[in-house]
């Protein structure tokens, strides 16, 4: 990987800045994002509301290489997307960034610890090599007694898990993850979320899109979107003691 | 909440001193619920008043006095246990009226106003959710306390989302003719009932 060039925030793992999209001709055009600036740290993770139409799922696959801004600068460990060749953004979304999907997006074929080692496969990584990492991922997410397992052998829980696992498995800086807890009910998709949020506290940084006030309340950092633009944040609220009583007026 | 019900749930555990029945009240409402000390010994004199529950030793007073439950006692908490508390009617909610207010004040932004206090509901869901995340993990009574008040202010929110696209909407459409005044709006006859 090359080395961060100078103008984007060292610390910042992402940065969008005054990002815009619309898709379509005018006057039908549809403008999803209209100058977005987020920056995101390692370690931070930063959840992303909005109605539907407000252009969450546009700014995941901008963040992540999926697609290119109209207007604006994004940055992914220092490096700036615009007028990078094809391959090398390829071998960017293979090494540093890693997608959690809603619905698991699993190789039914593949075990789970066949399906975790597949992006290291695919990045020529030695077999054996990214089989270990692969295993090493499976059981930091609670699921290393599964790697011989097939998909439709999981629960819905462990196939997050397995997913999970995939996305933060070598040495992922960037974790995009849309709607992660897909269908599950609220204690599993809140145990995603814990997930996600402890791959952060091991330094990754994540961007999570959600409708669900729930689920985006795991984030340190909640990011409000609607029609393309961002109208307002969360600052970091004081920890969670300040809501249990003073203990020396008991 | 009912202070006499729960007392009477950790008696119908066995015997208890008035100190013990504090501490394990508290950790029974994973510590959110704070209780003095005076307020557990008035609670159980009533209890013995009304016969729910009776102490070892009438001659002594304070913390040497221990507590059990009678069987009218455990009548009266399997009893409240099944009897749905009343939400008939709305409460008087202040944030809802905040947004009825900002709907109505000429020059105020009322999608400005839902956004900051969805700020806010949001910053307190995200501290309830670090609680779930360290202290209530372990904690059975903690982590269902924390539950509820996070889905309480989901609900908060997801009204907000609501009232934003109902004043938008409302805004965006032209006004309609004032109807007929009705002889007897269900709101007020819900509120009556309070």
């Amino acid at each position: 990987m090359s080395r961060p060039e100078p103008g984007g925030d060292a610390m910042s793992v992402l940065e969008l800045r005054g990002v815009s999209k619309t898709y379509g001709q005018e006057p039908t055009a549809v403008r999803a994002l209209a100058g977005v600036d987020l920056s995101v740290r390692a370690g931070e993770m930063v959840a992303v509301m909005g109605p539907s139409g407000s252009g969450k799922s546009t700014l995941l696959t901008i963040a992540g290489s999926l697609e290119d801004p109209d207007s604006g600068e994004v940055r992914v460990c220092g490096l700036p997307l615009a007028g990078m060749p094809r391959k090398r953004k390829a071998r960017l979304r293979r090494r540093v960034i890693g997608y959690v999907f809603q619905d698991f997006n699993l190789l039914p074929g593949l075990t789970a610890a066949e399906n975790t080692a597949l992006p290291l496969e695919l990045d020529n990584v030695p077999v054996r090599k990214a089989r270990a990492a692969g295993l090493a991922a499976l059981a930091a997410l609670g699921v290393a007694d599964r790697a011989g397992w097939f998909p439709d052998q999981l629960s819905g829980g462990e196939r997050q898990r397995v997913a999970i696992a995939r996305a933060v498995v070598g040495d992922r800086r960037l974790l995009l993850a849309d709607e992660p807890s897909g269908a599950l009910d609220s204690v599993n998709a809140g145990d995603v979320m814990r997930l996600l949020h402890e791959a952060c506290q091991r330094g990754v940084a994540a961007v999570v899109v959600t409708h669900d006030a729930q689920l985006a309340a795991w984030a340190d950092r909640i990011v409000l979107l609607r029609d393309g633009r961002m109208t307002g944040q969360t600052t970091r609220p004081p920890g969670p003691e300040s809501l249990l009583m003073p203990r020396e007026t008991r | 909440m009912s202070v006499p019900h729960v007392l009477l749930a950790l008696l119908s555990e066995g015997p208890k001193y008035g100190l013990q029945l504090r501490e394990e009240f508290e950790a029974g409402t994973g510590e959110v619920w704070p209780l003095n000390v005076g307020q557990v010994y008035k609670t159980l004199g009533r209890l013995e008043r009304d016969g729910l529950a009776e102490s070892d030793d009438a001659g002594q007073e304070g913390p040497q006095k221990r507590f059990r439950i009678t069987a009218d006692g455990r009548r009266a908490l399997a009893d409240w246990l099944r009897t749905p508390p009343d939400l008939t009617a709305p409460p008087r909610d202040e944030l809802v009226m905040k947004v009825l207010v900002a709907a109505r004040v000429p020059g105020t932004d009322a999608h400005a106003v839902i956004q900051e206090h969805r700020l806010y509901l949001l910053e307190l869901m995200q501290q309830w959710t670090r609680l779930k995340e360290g202290e209530a993990r372990d904690d059975l009574s903690l982590a269902l306390v924390v539950d509820a008040e996070i889905f309480r202010l989901d609900a908060v929110i997801r009204w907000l989302d609501a009232a934003d696209v109902r004043l938008a909407r409302a805004a965006a459409a032209p006004p309609r003719p004032a109807a007929a005044p009705d002889p007897a709006p269900r709101l007020r006859r819900l509120g009556a009932r309070r």
